[in-house]
């Protein structure tokens, strides 16, 4: 088959032709996968949860908020146990580490006190920023209420453990922590210390 | 059968250690076999198709545009292979991500379709598109594997030192894909001139 000659009316049919028939293709594509991707990210959002809250028994993925600690906004979802609040699990996030954007799954207890965390997306470096993931740096948060514990690795003052080699990873892991706390703590756990217990007060002050 | 359009790829011309062509996805993904072998196969994938559709179109595409409509047709594959792995292996994909997005540069893909597959049928430009990719593959997996051993003290995610022994990290971090590039060429070209 010769060679179109590459007059103008040409190249712009072929390229017009070529385009459209390849802007198809990716149109099938994306119907065809958009809805496993959907189901894909739901369901690593809600293993997520499992992990950093007490167990529960409703669907914190469509109970979510937003919830904001001034500069930015976190998603939210509460774990609730025969309709009684037995956790937050907030989506946090920070620019702060070694490979930029961390986002993390961090889970609190009505009360404030970390339950646990996991983190959902990273670019730190392997075999160093990575151990954010490993027990050993994780396990110290458990427990631990940020109104007393301080979030902030032992170099600038605080609490926690830094990774060895891998203090900025540990700092952003602290930084996206306290910027959970900041948020859930400024909605949803400031105005229902006192009554804790009493779940309708949290539904009222936690979805409004 | 002209078995030589697929083994050509593989060995005489393969694309890391012979043309040297896709070094930013061979040093930057190799930090684990199955990154490497992840990384590899989607480029496969994308150069397989690539290859074919380029090889189709070829009497329709005119000279002077000839390089953007091969760009067009590889991003189109790119993004397919993207939400795949999205949709399929989002294990893989989270470690992978953002370097998917980046085969549209790589320059083996775009040097095949200008070199090979608008010169060939159909059927030589499809083995042409397996072979190369497959010898990438290979390279990648092999640098990966190399990494992963010195690095984490794992092969293909099973650890087979203890959880905190001392690794040789820098084996994981950038430099170290260098090193052991250079040195995994190096071996190629000594065996390939003895030969």
């Amino acid at each position: 088959m010769a060679k179109l000659e590459s007059s103008l009316t040409n190249m712009v049919i072929s390229l017009s032709l070529i385009s459209a028939i390849m802007a198809a293709a990716l149109g099938v594509t994306y119907l065809l996968t958009k809805d496993t991707i959907a189901n894909v990210e739901r369901k690593n959002i809600n293993t997520a949860i499992q992990q950093v809250v007490p167990a529960f028994d409703n669907d914190p993925f469509a109970d979510q908020f937003k919830v904001n600690n001034g500069t930015d906004t976190f998603v939210c979802y509460p774990a609730k146990k025969a309709s009684q609040v037995v956790g937050y699990a907030v989506k946090t996030f920070t620019n702060k580490g070694f490979g930029g954007h961390i986002s993390i799954m961090v889970g609190f207890l009505p009360d404030g006190t970390i339950y646990n965390t996991s983190v959902l997306e990273h670019k730190e470096t392997p075999g160093l920023g990575t151990k954010m993931t490993d027990p050993k740096f994780k396990n110290q948060f458990k427990g631990k209420n940020p109104n007393s514990y301080n979030l902030s690795v032992k170099k600038d003052g605080g609490d926690v453990d830094a990774i060895t080699a891998a203090t900025i990873s540990s700092r952003a892991f602290c930084d996206a922590l306290g910027n959970a706390f900041k948020a859930v703590h400024k909605k949803v756990l400031s105005s229902n210390n006192a009554a804790v217990t009493d779940s309708s007060a949290i539904q009222k002050g936690g979805l409004k | 059968m002209n078995l030589k359009y697929f083994t050509n790829g593989l060995w005489k011309e393969n694309p890391t250690f012979v043309l040297v062509l896709g070094t930013c996805p061979t040093l930057a993904t190799t930090t684990s076999g199955f990154n490497a072998m992840g990384m590899g196969l989607a480029t496969t994938f994308v150069l397989l198709f690539s290859n074919i559709f380029v090889s189709l179109l070829k009497g329709f595409i005119p000279d002077k545009v000839r390089i953007g409509a091969f760009v067009v047709i590889i991003a189109t594959f790119v993004t397919v292979v993207d939400l795949l792995m999205k949709a399929y292996t989002p294990g893989l994909y989270g470690k992978l991500g953002i370097y998917i997005p980046l085969i549209v540069a790589n320059c083996i893909l775009l040097g095949r379709a200008e070199s090979f597959a608008q010169k060939f049928s159909v059927f030589p430009s499809a083995l042409d598109g397996l072979g190369v990719g497959l010898g990438f593959t290979m390279a990648l997996t092999s640098i990966g594997c190399v990494r992963e051993i010195l690095g984490s003290g794992s092969l293909f995610d099973i650890k087979f030192v203890a959880q905190d022994a001392r690794t040789i990290l820098l084996f994981i971090m950038p430099p170290g894909a260098f090193f052991t590039f250079g040195y995994l060429f190096a071996m190629v070209n000594r065996y390939k001139k003895g030969q």
